[in-house]
């Protein structure tokens, strides 16, 4: 038991870390960008967008989306890493 | 055919569809009941899951409050989209791994004691009921404004839909008529999108076409809106805010925690096979939502352009909107105004009495214009003097005579931009999947909690599967004639979906279940501590501001010294601050108490780890 504690507790670390790298990149494109220093970005254009507008009312929304399943492949190879994963033959004895 | 035989035509099609749907998938057992079996595959979950989130609301109001919010607008944008990272990165898959039935036994499991489930079914109860009287309101308005029929009769028939499928099917029957839900109101939303975006950009794709070029004028959409606005004493519409940034900061965190905590969204990815079905569920539920929520900005933008033309048609002509000519004839204008001034979300007022439409800013904080609109004759004329002079009602009572509901923005988006029948119908039926979709994923987990976390959990643990699957039905028809009954009388809270909703799923529920799986040291006293101070100081504030339960007469802001009495900020931006509260009361009292017990810390340290996600089991 001992012994297979301390894998685990490494496991969770590497994922506290990338959670903080993904957390930090969704509150910078939310209240940084599309919020606090909005004004600064209007002054650039994309299209007919001004910057700032654009993230606030579509680029944040396409930035998490990316999120999300950038997420699921790095924390999938965690799991790989620290073998924690899902096994297939798991998922297809439910299904 | 006409446009009401085209509206029914397209109403009673997908409604045959729903029960068909509902006679396939009948649950048999208490897993099918509560989470459709657990082997939903991740895409339909994330469908089911874009259609159990886009409420009537989203579907029927948000683009008008964009159109009149502008760039402040962003905060419902991001809010209830930037959610889901919430709860694809800190919730979804850890709570799927713990594999129960619903989001309450996660409280009683997780922090050993049936008060802090108890904590957790009422502030479930709380939030769903003032959520899905929103729907059941939203499907009497669709099918009195579409098919006038009385909306009393419309929320009966909605009852009847629901009921059938929701008591045969539970979860698995949700699940399914959500997916053709969801089918329905995104063709429906999208498909009016791309023929006004063509129209005006000659691009069809509403994403693009909000960035670019007004063909008439050759300038780019936005800067023509911004003119259009600006021109009628608005502020800019791509810049414009209503209050302080930090109210905008914490407006929308609120609303993107509020949503990562709302257990009728989180239930759904107990629905799913793994964990890392969880995951990947999150991303493409946002995928689908995100089609919606990207072109309802277009739409706003659009149709308000579109609304502003047509009432003045000065624009077209290029001329000053303070001549003459440049205000409709109030006699020459379009058919859809006449049949949607009948709803009363179009309200002419001729108060100049010169038979023409004056639509703008009477409150504008331009003093140059609101000169010019004084000296055009804008005001409200009470009489006529001896001499034949006209008698405004007050000196300089600079006033606008249109009042347009911003639901128009999409009610009566496709007769604005002049699109056939079949279109204005399409949108019909889908207000109304969106409302039902909502109202059965809502109704899914207020019966849920009752036959599972009270019934089962604390009244009768010797319950068989059989007997709850019976509970569960009984829970599921008695809470649809409740919600019925709510919508056919709505109390004053229904007005707070977005304070009430909202604030309580932010200030206790999210929170709670992030330190329950974050923490291990977190105890039974720190989260129900935690949970009932953020909800008091949250319902608290919001009370002060809007009336306990919202019932007029009974604010109490003025004790406190006025309204948004702390730092500005709203008491719908309050749920972050409530979080934090909760954040914070938590931790301390749990470094104060006992530690929770071994066996406890261990199944924080199971949840964790992906591996033997195995059948979710309800046992509690």
């Amino acid at each position: 038991m001992a012994k297979k504690k301390d894998p685990d507790k490494a496991y969770w670390r590497a994922i506290l870390k990338m959670l903080a790298v993904f957390l930090t990149i969704w509150a910078v494109v939310t209240f940084l960008i599309s919020i606090i220093f909005v004004e600064s970005l209007n002054t650039v254009s994309i299209g007919g967008y001004p910057l700032g507008f654009w993230f606030a009312q579509q680029g944040s929304i396409y930035i998490y989306i990316a999120l999300i399943f950038i997420y699921v492949f790095v924390i999938g190879r965690i799991d790989k890493k620290y073998d924690v994963h899902e096994e297939e033959e798991e998922k297809e004895a439910k299904s | 055919m006409g446009l009401q035989g085209t509206i029914y035509l397209a109403v009673g099609v997908t409604f045959a569809l729903y029960i068909a749907i509902a006679i396939w998938s009948r649950a048999k057992s208490t897993s099918d009941f509560y989470v459709a079996g657990g082997s939903i595959h991740p895409v339909l979950n994330g469908m089911a899951t874009a259609a159990d989130w886009m409420s009537a609301a989203s579907f029927i109001s948000m683009a008008g409050l964009i159109s009149i919010m502008g760039y402040g607008g962003g905060v419902y944008l991001m809010g209830w989209t930037g959610g889901y990272v919430l709860l694809a990165l800190l919730l979804a898959p850890y709570l799927r791994k713990f594999g129960k039935f619903t989001v309450p036994q996660f409280f009683k499991d997780r922090f050993y004691s049936k008060s802090a489930s108890a904590v957790a079914v009422i502030c479930l109860l709380i939030a769903s009921l003032t959520y899905i009287i929103g729907q059941m309101t939203g499907v009497g308005v669709a099918f009195s404004r579409f098919l006038g029929v009385p909306s009393d009769v419309g929320i009966y028939i909605g009852m009847a839909i629901v009921f059938v499928y929701a008591v045969l099917g539970g979860m698995k029957g949700i699940t399914y008529t959500q997916v053709a839900q969801f089918c329905v109101l995104i063709t429906a939303y999208i498909v009016p999108a791309i023929f006004i975006s063509f129209q005006l950009t000659g691009n069809p794709i509403p994403q693009l076409g909000l960035g670019g070029t007004h063909l008439a004028t050759d300038v780019s959409l936005l800067s023509r809106l911004d003119m259009i606005v600006t021109d009628l004493g608005f502020a800019e519409y791509t810049t414009n805010i209503a209050g302080s940034k930090l109210n905008m900061v914490l407006f929308t965190l609120s609303l993107m925690i509020g949503t990562a905590g709302l257990p009728h969204v989180i239930m759904r990815f107990f629905t799913v096979s793994s964990v890392k079905a969880a995951r990947l569920s999150a991303g493409f539920a946002l995928i689908f939502i995100a089609l919606l929520y990207t072109t309802a900005p277009a739409v706003g933008a659009m149709a308000k352009l579109n609304l502003h033309e047509t009432v003045t048609p000065g624009f077209v002509e290029n001329a000053s909107v303070f001549e003459e000519e440049s205000s409709l004839v109030y006699e020459d204008r379009p058919e859809w105004m006449t049949r949607w001034e009948k709803t009363g979300l179009l309200e002419w007022d001729d108060y100049n009495g010169d038979g023409r439409i004056q639509y703008f800013n009477d409150a504008s904080e331009d003093e140059q214009f609101m000169a010019n609109a004084e000296a055009a004759g804008w005001v409200d004329i009470v009489g006529i003097d001896k001499d034949g002079n006209a008698v405004p009602a007050d000196k300089g009572m600079v006033k606008s005579e249109l009042i347009v509901n911003a639901d128009i923005i999409v009610l009566a988006n496709p007769e604005i931009a002049i699109l056939p029948n079949w279109v204005i119908a399409l949108v019909a039926a889908g207000g109304l999947a969106a409302a039902l979709s909502t109202a059965a994923g809502l109704l899914m987990a207020i019966s849920s909690a009752i036959s599972h976390d009270l019934i089962k959990g604390i009244i009768r643990p010797g319950l068989s599967d059989r007997k709850e699957l019976w509970a569960g039905k009984i829970a599921m028809a008695l809470s649809i004639v409740f919600a019925g009954y709510l919508g056919l009388n709505p109390p004053g809270f229904a007005a707070g979906t977005v304070a009430l909703a909202f604030g309580i799923a932010a200030s206790s529920l999210f929170p709670a279940l992030m330190m329950g799986i974050f923490s291990v040291k977190m105890n039974k006293q720190g989260a129900i501590a935690g949970m009932l101070s953020g909800l008091t100081i949250t319902l608290l504030y919001v009370f002060a501001h809007k009336g306990v339960f919202f019932v007029a007469g009974t604010q109490f802001v003025d004790a406190f010294g006025g309204p948004n009495f702390i730092l500005g900020i709203t008491p719908e931006a309050f749920g972050a601050v409530g979080a934090i509260v909760n954040f914070i009361v938590a931790i301390v009292v749990s470094k104060f108490t006992k530690d929770p017990p071994e066996h406890i810390q261990e199944l924080v340290k199971g949840v964790r780890i992906p591996r033997g996600s195995k059948e979710i089991k309800g046992s509690h």
